[in-house]
């Protein structure tokens, strides 16, 4: 049997590897599903941009054999909107982490979501902050514990399914690296998909969020990703028995920006009488 | 704007169509006082010509999006004020660190904070030079009229697109809002240089410069990094490389990046040294002085980063002292102590009340000096009107 992601190696940037992520981190299947989905769009890779943040997955597009765009923490989106609007033709992929995305790049996740401009937002949620030391992110669980919170966080953490529906997103998936084959199936329909997509993926942190919480090793964390979530797909109360649904919880067609300002501002008689 | 006609505009709109003559593109920004009709202008004007405008949700996002837009070949500008400005810094960093394009307005108003927003000041050059963390090359520029805001909007895009090095252009309150007849003289426009073979490109061998989308695919970082942009982190010596490389970019141009305008320097005994819109009372001032007999020339400086260190040392040898007037506490008379050396005596003229000089403070400013100097031979001037 060929070793798994053998077939996507044109779409690795292999000379920059080694990656900076820990033995048993989840980082590495969501890059594959990004890969993947890469190739299942046969996308022209000098026509894609990963634009990340900071943080372990802001490492993410240095290992992509695409444009690439490290940016700093918690702006990915607002430099993927540059990005986008002075070149609609480019396909956009912002990775980012879940302190990234809404913590410190809070407001700019929000307004990217409200403006159903066509970028992906692919959030890694590993629920804590990783490269920094494992302190408490703003997707912590109450009661969960971190180098910043020894007691257990008192905090409410954000939900970003809930959090990206109600800001607007119009493609909104969340899934698990426990659920390894479903990243590229979201992956690969929110880049498809012609608005602001979604897509968070609970990621295991053995390093940290697990051996502070004694979660176990990752094998054992992923059993934990599994019990935490219930697919939501139509299915009765009983079987509710997580706390997280994972699927797609949107998917509707809105007009998008880069279309609306070229639609808008296209009759130039009428700009030049305004 | 054909050349050779007049307008009367205000100097935001100056600004707004000097930048669409350089052939800005894109423009991102945010709402803020006295700097907002630069945004209004760019949304009125961009679409006409096919360019794109948004406005972002912060100044954080505004200079994010340009120096993306850049990365995506566009010529990019955000304006701001000083709070703006101290938001940005992040990204000045940044536009420094991956050698970017872009032009950054920076309307200066009474600071620190949210200060006097109406009111206007020259609070923020050392900030522009200095704002944000580590070494960082950067070009600083001003202008003391709403003539030469149209002309220094389009010699900051030429300067960013030339040396990829983000352009400061720093206005203040008086000048965005002042409107002046002006002309609209032809200036060659600049675009960044491409690369004599794209197959073999390196996004950070040299100001050559390819966008996303135009074949090599690239990888940028604000990470230290080598010329193909891969990190280096745990061995500085590439970054450090790097860091000079676009030092000397600009130290190497020196003689092209330095602007200024200057009045009567032949046989002064005595020298201003201004800027923006302080040239302005200090012209008058140096008119009236000389109309007097005393020999006194002025400097208008229009680039202020890198400071012109060389002109001013040389200018400082034949005279006996020189006025810093300055909008602020003091601080372009910082370098201007450090290039004199001693070579004559200075004597900084400050005020941070929001007010502009008038031209009679700085007779007085002049004054004070000669009197300091021994000077008593020179009749009393009248410092009425």
């Amino acid at each position: 049997m060929p070793r798994r992601g053998k077939n996507l190696e044109k779409y690795l940037r292999q000379d920059i590897m080694p990656s900076p992520w820990c033995p048993g981190c989840g980082h590495g299947n969501i890059l594959h599903g990004l890969l993947e989905s890469f190739r299942r769009l046969e996308l022209d890779l000098d026509k894609v941009v990963v634009i990340g943040g900071i943080g372990c997955s802001g490492r993410t597009p240095f290992f992509t054999n695409t444009n690439s765009m490290h940016t700093t923490h918690g702006r990915a989106l607002a430099f993927s909107t540059g990005v986008k609007m002075a070149n609609p033709e480019l396909t956009v992929v912002s990775v980012m982490g879940d302190g990234d995305s809404v913590g410190i790049g809070g407001n700019h996740f929000i307004h990217a979501c409200r403006r159903n401009i066509n970028l992906n937002a692919i959030i890694f949620n590993n629920s804590i902050y990783g490269m920094t030391g494992g302190q408490t992110a703003p997707t912590t669980p109450t009661g969960k514990k971190s180098t910043t919170s020894y007691s257990g966080s008192i905090e409410a953490p954000f939900d970003i399914v809930e959090l990206s529906m109600a800001a607007g997103a119009t493609f909104v998936a969340r899934t698990t690296t426990f659920d390894f084959q479903e990243i590229p199936n979201l992956i690969t329909r929110a880049i498809e998909h012609p608005g602001f997509s979604v897509v968070e993926v609970l990621s295991q942190c053995p390093t940290y969020y697990g051996r502070i919480n004694k979660l176990g090793d990752p094998t054992q964390m992923l059993d934990y990703e599994k019990d935490l979530t219930f697919t939501s797909e139509p299915i009765s109360r009983e079987e509710m028995l997580g706390e997280m649904p994972v699927g797609v919880f949107r998917e509707e067609i809105k007009p998008e920006y880069t279309e609306q300002y070229n639609q808008v501002y296209s009759n130039k008689e009428e700009i030049h009488a305004s | 704007m054909k050349s050779g006609t007049m307008q009367l505009i205000q100097g935001n709109e100056a600004c707004a169509l000097g930048a669409l003559e350089a052939g800005c593109n894109f423009f991102a920004g945010y709402p803020i006082t006295p700097a907002s009709e630069i945004m209004e202008t760019m949304a009125r004007e961009l679409p006409k010509k096919d360019g794109n405008f948004i406005q972002m949700e912060d100044e954080i996002g505004s200079l994010a999006a340009v120096i993306g837009a850049s990365w995506s070949g566009a010529k990019a500008m955000t304006a701001t004020s000083g709070p703006g400005f101290s938001l940005m810094q992040e990204h000045v960093g940044y536009a420094s660190m991956t050698e970017t394009p872009c032009v950054i307005v920076d309307s200066q108003r009474g600071g620190p904070s949210t200060g006097l927003p109406t009111l206007a000041s020259q609070g923020d050059v050392m900030q522009a030079k200095w704002g944000t963390h580590g070494d960082h090359p950067v070009i600083v520029l001003t202008a003391s009229s709403v003539q030469t805001t149209y002309e220094m909007s389009i010699e900051a895009f030429n300067m960013s697109e030339k040396f990829r090095v983000p352009v400061i252009l720093l206005l203040d309150a008086v000048i965005s809002h002042m409107r002046e007849n002006i002309s609209f003289p032809k200036i060659e426009v600049i675009d960044r240089k491409r690369p004599e073979k794209p197959d073999d490109f390196q996004p950070f061998l040299d100001e050559t410069f390819l966008a996303f989308g135009e074949g090599s695919r690239k990888l940028v970082t604000g990470l230290g990094h080598d010329e193909r942009g891969y990190p280096e982190t745990t061995n500085g010596t590439p970054a450090e490389e790097r860091l000079k490389k676009s030092f000397e970019r600009i130290e190497q141009n020196l003689d092209t990046i330095t602007k200024y305008k200057s009045y009567y320097l032949d046989d002064a005994n005595f020298l201003i040294i201004s800027y923006g819109i302080t040239s302005r009372a200090a012209k008058a001032a140096v008119d009236k002085l000389r109309a007097s007999g005393l020999s006194i020339g002025m400097i208008d400086l229009q680039t202020l980063w890198p400071f012109p260190e060389k002109l001013i040392n040389e200018l400082a040898q034949n005279v006996e002292g020189i006025l810093v007037p300055e909008m602020n506490l003091g601080q372009i008379v910082m370098p201007v102590r450090m290039a004199v050396g001693g070579l004559a005596s200075i004597q900084p003229l400050n005020r941070a009340d929001g007010r502009l000089f008038k031209p009679k403070e700085i007779i007085e400013g002049i004054q004070k000096m000669q009197h300091q100097n021994g000077q008593s031979n020179f009749k009393k001037l009248s410092t009425s009107n």
